[in-house]
């Protein structure tokens, strides 16, 4: 549980997390075999379409969770169930307590429910002095601990066989082995006593269905049957999102699910209990049976245009399960109960703005989560939305309003820009890195050099290279933003020279500006929105065909933010579907477009290996088009393991958690030096300053070129 | 009906069960009548040593409680309810013979664990290799969790392609008042720690599925 008071407190946390090293090792362990596993479960599915379905199903049950709940109360209580609506968490927790009292129950088993963790229900039994025990082995191991879960479905995932052996130990008073085969048969053992003591016993539910009053859960242990089958009392605790109408929609919520989960095409049970079920322990032999659904903020959110979709969550874990940041840190510092992406945002709405306010800033805009979201969630969109939100409710930290105040101000902005490279003076080296760190840069950002900035920007170079191209095939706008402009203008040059080739004629506006992703960053939305008007009316009066960016995160911010930045007024959306439309990354250009072949480049077959930037990958769904051209290039391209895990860049947050933005990068160098390769390519200038300075700084004799640089040196010259 | 007169699509349907079932880890086998799956029961029950009478977990050391549940348990069971009188009394006196206990009923005194709980699926999915159990009977429901190996006969005439085939059939059973419906896929499993699979949680260490042509 994650419950920093500040952001330094929240930074030092994740530091002491980064120290242990069997939960990093598990973590890595789990996070490279998911991704086979939930492949192969997968396997015979359209996947997206199955999101889809869950997606539409989920948005159809927000507009009338209320008739749902009517449905699924009358046809419930006709069978027997009696159904509570709680308003919030104490509520909640008060109809469940009363229970125990009313039907004189003391001894409590629960089943793993997040809740149950979101209303912390088993404090608020254990203050009335009942007995709880969790009867799931994971939550049994962290009850025992008195910790939260740190994963959704795997909540002792960070612990060792021998911290649950030393437990168990104290436990049951007899000295245990560290066999897990044998750990788990004293659960089984132990917690059987408990399920044989028990009056009352408390479940989650994964679905409740409204046409039969059904609820559904699904689980692996067996423990919830024998928790909704043994105790007399029956109690189920789920959010009112937790409503589908029909059997066939828990279907396909149920075919999701598993796979996404941990890959498995099912868990060993699924148990659909309806109405009050025969019980032989109750005095009229039928189970006491009550319903409490949760309410705490959902319904008013479900009426919510950006975050109603957070109800499409199936609590499957699968965007920690992927997310780059959990895998350093784990659950209890990637979240304040849920855990992983959902998290971040679900934190800020059930347990308020003092718990969301640091976990949610440790978004690193991967968009590893988005991509794997069971219910199509736009999880990184969301999470700066509550950033942003945060901010304009508590007002916004200086350094992010500065920043957005001078991007408003492309002159401003570039003027600081061409300033900066007489401040660095002191500290440059003669090789484009900078020597020492400025003083805005502390120690803990020295993992990486980082470079000066260029002597000239392209934009000033730009009107004395610009080609001549007569009769040309495409005409193309170039989008530099800010690091390829003053940066690394020489990866621009070497764009303008290859298309040039290709009969490409370019034009470059000089009204534009960053594309505004660094301020969107940092939850300056106000900001954000001005420089992408800057940008469109830059490009409105050129007549092209193509907008190219090098940056996949400018390319990626540029097609997908822009629309949902500016949609709030209409009369603008002709002119922004325009440019939108035209937006396109450097290799998918070359390929698609100019359509090289290996005929236009004379190889040397260097040794190559490439790695995919998060935002062409999976904010483009580029994959390809940049290995087809290394290829063609004749280069010897080498496939670097975890290719499409982020370096660790992530514009503004290699800033603001340097620590973890180190580790990330270490982690992608490691793999880069395994591949044999002397030649790294990639296609973003954020991602090359990553890997060139760390490159430098562990004295590595790997080159780093954007693919654009490597094409442009082995192309045939046809002028 | 032998195998070769059953129809193509139904064979496909069949055999993606088996796989499906068997890579959820249960133990998959044809058998050509009831007498050969009461047959199986006792066999598996005998020779195999699932009928032990001290149950999984019960070698390790434990607290007291959970030790004096584990001296509960002073026979070796089969546990059958809701089955046809008949079936019943066949399966009863072939356990007697081999001296096994066998009860349909009273499962809530045998909580320390019973050796064998014996079915019959109402359906199987062949997606995922699971079968349906309609148990609102709770002595059926404990058979089936309280069991060290459950074995159940699988209808092959009652396998569908997936749980959507099936949804008419799963309204039946939900449709109408109080209800208890299980899917059940392979053993009860955990990778709880350290994401190591472990077999028999609180369910049964075992599933076998017995198919039955009807």
């Amino acid at each position: 549980m994650q419950d920093a008071k500040n952001l330094a407190g929240y930074r030092k946390q994740c530091r002491e997390s980064l120290d242990n090293d069997f939960l990093r090792t598990a973590l890595d362990t789990f996070a490279v075999a998911y991704r086979t596993s939930r492949a192969n479960a997968f396997a015979e599915f359209d996947i997206q379409a199955l999101i889809d379905e869950v997606a539409v199903m989920k948005d159809d049950v927000l507009t009338r969770l209320d008739e749902l709940y009517e449905q699924f109360k009358a046809v419930s209580e006709a069978a027997g169930v009696k159904v509570h609506l709680a308003r919030d968490a104490a509520e909640a927790n008060e109809i469940i307590v009363r229970i125990a009292q009313e039907t004189g129950s003391r001894k409590l088993l629960k089943t793993k429910s997040m809740t149950a963790e979101e209303t912390l229900l088993s404090h608020a039994l254990e203050e009335h002095g009942l007995e709880v025990v969790e009867s799931d082995l994971g939550e049994w191991i962290i009850q025992l601990r008195h910790e939260g879960p740190s994963h959704m479905v795997m909540p002792a995932i960070h612990l060792s066989r021998y911290q649950v052996r030393d437990l168990f130990t104290e436990v049951t008073g007899a000295q245990q082995e560290g066999d897990i085969e044998k750990l788990v048969k004293v659960a089984r053992r132990e917690l059987r006593q408990k399920f044989v003591e028990a009056d009352m016993a408390v479940t989650g539910a994964n679905f409740a269905v409204a046409q039969t009053g059904t609820i559904g859960t699904v689980t692996n242990e067996g423990n919830a049957r024998l928790c909704t089958t043994l105790p007399r009392v029956h109690v189920a605790l789920f959010g009112i999102d937790k409503l589908v109408p029909t059997i066939g929609d828990a279907l396909k919520i149920l075919r999701v699910l598993p796979r996404n989960a941990t890959g498995q095409q099912i868990t060993s049970y699924i148990t659909w209990v309806t109405g009050a079920n025969e019980c032989a322990a109750s005095p009229d032999g039928k189970k006491e049976i009550h319903f409490v659904v949760l309410d705490n903020g959902r319904r008013e959110l479900a009426k919510d245009p950006l975050f109603s979709q957070v109800f499409r969550c199936v609590r499957c874990g699968a965007c920690a399960n992927v997310c780059p940041v959990y895998r350093l840190v784990g659950g209890h510092k990637m979240g304040h109960i849920y855990i992983g992406a959902i998290g971040l945002i679900l934190t800020y709405f059930f347990h308020g703005r003092d718990k969301a306010r640091n976990l949610v800033q440790n978004c690193i805009n991967c968009e590893a989560c988005k991509d794997i979201c069971a219910g199509g969630i736009d999880l990184p969109r969301l999470i700066k939305a509550v950033h942003a939100r945060i901010q304009d409710e508590e007002g916004h930290p200086l350094p992010s309003l500065l920043l957005g105040q001078v991007l408003k101000n492309r002159k401003l902005f570039h003027t600081l820009l061409r300033t900066a490279k007489w401040a660095q003076k002191p500290v440059a080296g003669g090789d484009g890195f900078m020597r020492h760190l400025p003083m805005v840069f502390f120690k803990s950002h020295d993992f990486k050099s980082l470079p000066t900035i260029a002597e000239k920007p392209f934009r000033d170079l730009w009107p004395k290279i610009k080609p001549e191209v007569a009769n040309p095939r495409h005409r193309v706008g170039l989008f530099s933003g800010c690091v390829q402009d003053f940066v690394y203008p020489e990866q621009m040059v070497a764009a303008v020279e290859l298309f040039a080739d290709h009969g490409v004629a370019m034009s470059f506006p000089m009204q534009q500006s960053c594309c505004g992703l660094p301020v969107q960053m940092m939850g300056e939305m106000k900001a954000s929105r001005e420089v992408a008007l800057q940008n469109i009316s830059a490009f409105a009066g050129t007549d092209v065909d193509y907008i190219v960016t090098l940056c996949a995160s400018c390319a990626s911010h540029l097609k997908h933010n822009y629309p949902e930045l500016l949609k709030d007024d209409p009369s603008l959306n002709e002119k922004v579907q325009a440019f939108t439309a035209k937006v396109i990354d450097l290799s998918s250009f070359v390929h698609d477009v100019l359509q090289v072949t290996p005929d236009d480049f004379d190889g040397d077959g260097r040794i190559t290996t490439y790695h995919a930037p998060c935002h062409l990958c999976r904010g483009l769904g580029v994959h390809e088009a940049p290995r087809n051209l290394m290829r063609s290039a004749g280069l010897d391209y080498r496939e670097a393991f975890e290719e499409e895990v982020c370096c660790g860049f992530g514009g503004t947050y290699s800033a603001k958690f340097p620590e973890l933005s180190e580790q990330l990068l270490k982690r992608k160098l490691d793999h880069v030096e395994a591949t044999g390769a002397d030649l790294l390519l990639t296609d973003c200038p954020g991602c090359v300053m990553q890997l060139r300075g760390g490159l430098r700084k562990r004295g590595s004799s790997v080159e780093v070129q954007h693919t654009v640089e490597a094409l442009t040196a082995r192309r045939i010259k046809k002028s | 009906m032998s195998s070769s007169q059953v129809p193509q699509q139904q064979q496909s349907v069949l055999e993606r069960f088996v796989d499906k079932a068997r890579l959820a880890a249960a133990q998959v086998s044809n058998v050509a009548d009831i007498e050969a799956a009461i047959e199986y029961t006792l066999d598996l029950c005998g020779s195999r040593g699932a009928c032990r009478i001290k149950v999984s977990g019960c070698d390790e050391p434990l607290s007291d409680s959970a030790e004096g549940l584990c001296l509960a348990k002073e026979e070796k069971i089969i546990a059958a309810p809701t089955l046809p009188a008949e079936t019943y009394d066949l399966l009863s006196s072939r356990s007697r013979e081999s001296g096994f206990s066998c009860i349909d009923s009273g499962l809530r005194s045998q909580l320390a664990g019973v050796d064998i709980g014996f079915t019959f699926a109402d359906l199987g999915i062949a997606e995922t290799g699971t079968i349906v159990l309609n148990c609102p009977n709770e002595e059926l429901r404990l058979a089936t969790m309280i069991c060290e190996y459950h074995v159940c006969v699988v209808p092959t005439s009652r396998i569908v392609a997936d749980a959507f085939v099936a949804e008419e059939q799963l309204l039946r059973y939900m449709g109408h008042g109080p209800n208890y419906t299980a899917f059940i896929t392979g053993p009860s499993r955990t990778a709880d720690i350290e994401r190591v699979l472990a077999i028999g949680v609180h369910g049964p260490l075992e599933l076998h599925l017995l198919l039955l042509e009807d």
